[in-house]
């Protein structure tokens, strides 16, 4: 027997689960990133406090400083539940792939002069652990923040920064080879130009606070990395001497900026639109981590910029204030 | 000896994907269940990527199993070109 | 620039080494336990992380373009099973019950898998196990995600489930999988790993999906049937992760193995409790069955698990000893624990309802041991009664296990005639047990145990009802409190199938769809 079930308007009992119409104030019909968000954590009549923490619940609020009366005020702008979520990444990875294959394919490797090779491999390859620590401090925002709304995005941006870390390491084969990569270690662990952010990077594996976590990495540190190295060294200043290959290795790093920073403006406006107390708490964080960040980055930069590093810097600087001055983080 | 196994979501990009599996290890018993098919081999389970290939008449990686993996047992080695399941026991 | 003549092209695994464990270093600014300070304290002596062997090796790129993939068509499907009405599909609307029980019970486990998975993926010392568990932790949040997309269509015609997050944290009988995750999170990482990694994932998962995926490609639900096998395109990986998780600890030092001994003994006990709802879903929801509880447990652990245990065997690792008791009980687990719900049916989200003749004929087939002389005259008699008005509810509140929070109904090891106590006294205070594996595993860690939220005790203590209730009032009924505070409605979410909104809205909707009206 064949049923034709499309023929049969039937009127639905409700449109969305109790706490979604709780929550956007109706039963209607609600989007799949409401759904797979709001109340995703569970909040009450916990059986046991971790052996890990047992100061604390499994989830718990008071792990930050920051205090919200609401967790799910935070909303993710591009609406990231895990299907939405992989099929931008595998879109945007699909043009990464194409890219290389293209700079391989035309053995484009070859156009870079020896030294702009050396400067580029000089500056990225050591790059890949700073993005491996982002990875581990966007898993420990995940893990010890409150609320999916808060969290769901940290474990997206912890794997983005795996993958960030792993186009590095494509793009120190490409350009060198596995020595390559181990000499970019070496600078990391031994090099001047690099121990103020090994540093800072390490620093932040210690903070116990999800929240300035938050603003350390994905703030303050990416908030001056990504526009220095990606939005202007490799896509300007590199590419004006010959080197637009290398901005095509790099496209993934400087679209995903452009779009995750979103995300960071609008989680850092909801927190300080919430008190003064969290405005000041923000502020703080901010300038103090920025100013960190800042300074750790300044031999960074001089390896491509030379004596320029301070003034490319601090434009950087300038414009980092601005975007957080929108979002209501005066520094 | 123990029993490794695979099993399968059963659909075009499968079928030539089992029917490899199954030309490669001929001691395989193949157990076909609703929208899913179980491929059980005693001791060792060899999946190859080149029989795939021909059959499939492109290129295959064998990450591409993935896609349409419902289960599996036994400890897993995979190289570029083939995706073991064995017991050691 | 100078290129080299011929590089060497990287084979799968040394790429992979040099795209996950070589970007980690070690730290001299800070202290590595600082950096990682919760892996020391459980025992487990790891001297060389380097020696892990990584299990599937995705990079990202080929990871979000398979998983792409994957959702793709999952998303496509959930569409069109709306769009059409699938739901009228389903072999009748009692097979509903099994998806409600899903979503309330399993899918906040998800959650928390996905919240443990970045815990121990951020604690572990090793760049290789970091990374899995977070990929893991990764597809942990896609099976809680898409589990509510694909469901919340049925919320959207049928009872119980409106308000499962809030059920999850509060309904008696959902502390029991709650507890347990809740159990595995609190635990030290390495425990988490053997409990969810290993013991669940390695061991029973394949006892919690595979019947419940195939139980609802048997019953024409499509959109679970889905999400279920693209769910488990992913446990393979986690699968492998939970064995190699096993194997390195075990080769890292020979005074693991007690310790890891103990966890899989805990784990396999624990994970089988919660079970329990499987085994009932596949004897009495299903009203198409696959195959029995008991046939499940023969294929999938004593077959399966078996081969697995014997490969273990040579880091000196046994059999689980609970694995006896679990062989004796599969004859009555199932019959036990419907038996349970059907007298707790005004205290459930979800519907039950006695077995027809024929159903009773399939479980005389399946459990010819037990069936027709423990459990068959029981549901007559409860049918008879139902059939003169006089459907039994009970109202009283039963004993709960300290440790698994199941009530006490199961019975003696070898004596299916008389119900298993025991008990603990432990500093002035009472505990009870449902078994002597669930006692042993609270002896071993009472300070963790006595912490329990435990349903019953916390109705008694006046804390499951609405805020502002009066339970001193005259004519109190504490069972309508109780509901109020599960947000349950009485005579929708609840009670027997027989009468219920969801029966006679089935009924009526398949009726527009298959007659002329």
């Amino acid at each position: 027997m064949h049923i034709d079930l499309r023929t049969v308007t039937i009127k639905p009992l409700r449109h969305t689960f109790d706490n979604i119409a709780r929550r956007i104030g109706a039963d209607k019909p609600a989007s799949r990133y409401q759904e797979g968000t709001l109340d995703m954590q569970q909040t009450a009549n916990f059986h046991y406090r971790p052996t890990w923490d047992p100061a604390h619940d499994i989830y718990d609020a008071s792990r930050t400083a920051l205090k919200m009366a609401d967790w799910y005020a935070f909303k993710d702008p591009r609406q990231f539940y895990y299907g939405a979520y992989t099929l931008a990444r595998a879109r945007q990875q699909d043009t990464a792939e194409a890219n290389f294959d293209f700079v391989e394919g035309r053995g484009l490797a070859a156009t870079l002069t020896q030294a702009l090779g050396d400067t580029v491999l000089k500056l990225l390859v050591p790059l890949r652990h700073v993005a491996w620590g982002s990875n581990m401090n966007n898993a420990s925002i995940c893990a010890y923040g409150y609320g999916t709304a808060f969290t769901q995005p940290c474990i997206y941006q912890a794997m983005d920064q795996l993958g960030i870390a792993q186009y590095l390491t494509r793009v120190g084969l490409l350009l060198g080879d596995v020595d390559t990569l181990d000499e970019g270690k070496r600078a990391w662990m031994e090099d001047d130009a690099w121990q103020g952010l090994r540093r800072y990077v390490e620093d932040s594996f210690v903070l116990k606070d999800p929240f300035e976590l938050f603003v350390a990495q994905n703030v303050a540190l990416d908030g001056l990395l990504y526009p220095l190295v990606y939005e202007t060294i490799i896509d300007d200043v590199l590419s004006s001497r010959g080197g637009t290959p290398v901005a095509m290795l790099t496209q993934f790093m400087t679209d995903w900026f452009g779009e995750t920073r979103k995300w960071v403006d609008a989680t850092m406006k909801t927190a300080a639109a919430e008190s003064a107390g969290n405005k000041a708490l923000l502020e703080q964080w901010t300038t103090h981590w920025r100013d960190r960040a800042a300074a750790a980055l300044l031999p960074v930069g001089a390896i491509a910029l030379g004596d320029n590093a301070d003034s490319v810097l601090n434009d950087v600087v300038q414009q980092f204030d601005a975007r957080l001055a929108k979002a209501g983080i005066a520094n | 000896m123990s029993t490794v196994f695979i099993a399968l979501q059963t659909n075009e990009d499968t079928r030539p994907i089992i029917e490899a599996i199954v030309a490669d290890n001929p001691h395989a018993r193949l157990n076909e269940q609703p929208a899913m098919v179980k491929i059980d081999a005693e001791g060792k389970l060899v999946v190859r990527r080149s029989s795939i290939e021909e059959l499939l008449g492109r290129d295959f990686d064998l990450q591409e199993l993935h896609i349409n993996l419902i289960s599996l047992s036994g400890n897993i080695d995979e190289s570029d070109d083939e995706l073991t399941l064995s017991w050691n026991a | 620039m100078d290129m080299q003549a011929s590089k060497k092209k990287l084979g799968l695994k040394e790429r992979y080494q040099v795209m996950t464990r070589g970007l980690d270093w070690t730290p001299s600014y800070q202290k590595m336990e600082d950096i990682y300070p919760y892996v020391a304290y459980e025992g487990i002596k790891i001297h060389d992380w380097d020696k892990w062997e990584d299990p599937f090796r995705l990079t990202m790129d080929a990871y979000w373009k398979y998983q792409a993939e994957k959702e793709r068509k999952l998303y496509a499907i959930i569409d069109a099973y709306a769009q059409n009405n699938g739901h009228l599909g389903v072999t009748d609307a009692r097979y509903i019950n099994t998806v409600k029980l899903f979503i309330s019970g399993i899918s906040p486990l998800e959650y928390v898998a996905h919240r443990g998975f970045t815990h121990v993926g951020r604690q572990f010392p090793g760049a290789g196990p970091r990374v899995a568990c977070l990929m893991q932790s990764l597809d942990e949040i896609r099976h809680a995600q898409t589990q509510v997309h694909s469901i919340s269509n049925y919320n959207k015609y049928y009872n119980g489930v409106h308000d499962f997050h809030h059920a999850h944290d509060r309904i008696w009988f959902l502390s029991v999988p709650k507890s347990f995750f809740d159990d595995a999170i609190t635990a030290g990482p390495f425990e988490f790993m053997v409990a969810i990694g290993f013991s669940f994932e390695y061991v029973l998962t394949n006892l919690l999906f595979v019947p419940f995926v195939s139980g609802a490609a048997y019953n024409g639900d499509m959109g679970t049937m889905t999400f279920g096998f693209s769910a488990q395109s992913d446990e393979a990986r986690h699968m492998t992760l939970g064995l190699e998780v096993i194997k390195f600890i075990l080769e890292q030092d020979p005074d693991n193995l007690p310790i890891v001994q103990r966890w899989i003994d805990k784990w396999t006990w624990r994970g089988y409790r919660v079970l329990t709802l499987v085994a009932m879903m596949m004897d009495y929801m299903l009203p198409k069955r696959t195959m029995s509880w008991k046939e499940a447990w023969e294929v999938y652990f004593e077959e399966n698990g078996g081969a697995l245990f014997k490969d273990l065997a040579r880091y000196g690792i046994t059999m689980p000893k609970c694995a006896e008791q679990i062989a004796l009980e599969k004859d009555h687990l199932s019959h036990q624990a419907w038996s349970t719900f059907y007298n707790y049916g005004a205290a459930t989200n979800f519907h039950t309802w006695m077995p027809d003749e024929d159903e009773m004929a399939w479980l005389t087939a399946k459990y010819p041991e037990s069936f027709d002389k423990h459990y068959r005259p029981r549901y007559e008699y409860w049918r008879e009664q139902a059939a003169k008005g006089n459907r039994f509810y009970n109202k009283t509140l039963p004993m709960l296990c300290q440790t698994c929070q199941i009530p006490l109904v199961f019975t003696e090891p070898g004596d299916p005639t008389k119900i298993c106590y025991r008990e603990v006294d432990f500093k002035d205070e009472k505990y009870h047990f449902c078994s002597d594996h669930c006692k042993a595993i609270f002896e071993h860690e009472p300070e963790k145990y006595v912490q329990a939220w435990m349903p019953v005790h916390q109705i008694y203590q006046g804390n499951c009802f609405p805020e502002g209730t009066d339970p001193t009032v005259e004519g109190f009924d504490p069972l309508a409190a109780v509901l109020k505070y599960y947000h349950l409605e009485h005579g929708r979410d609840n009670l027997d199938f027989e009468g219920s909104e969801d029966q006679k809205n089935f009924d009526e909707w398949r009726g527009m769809a298959t007659k002329n009206v």
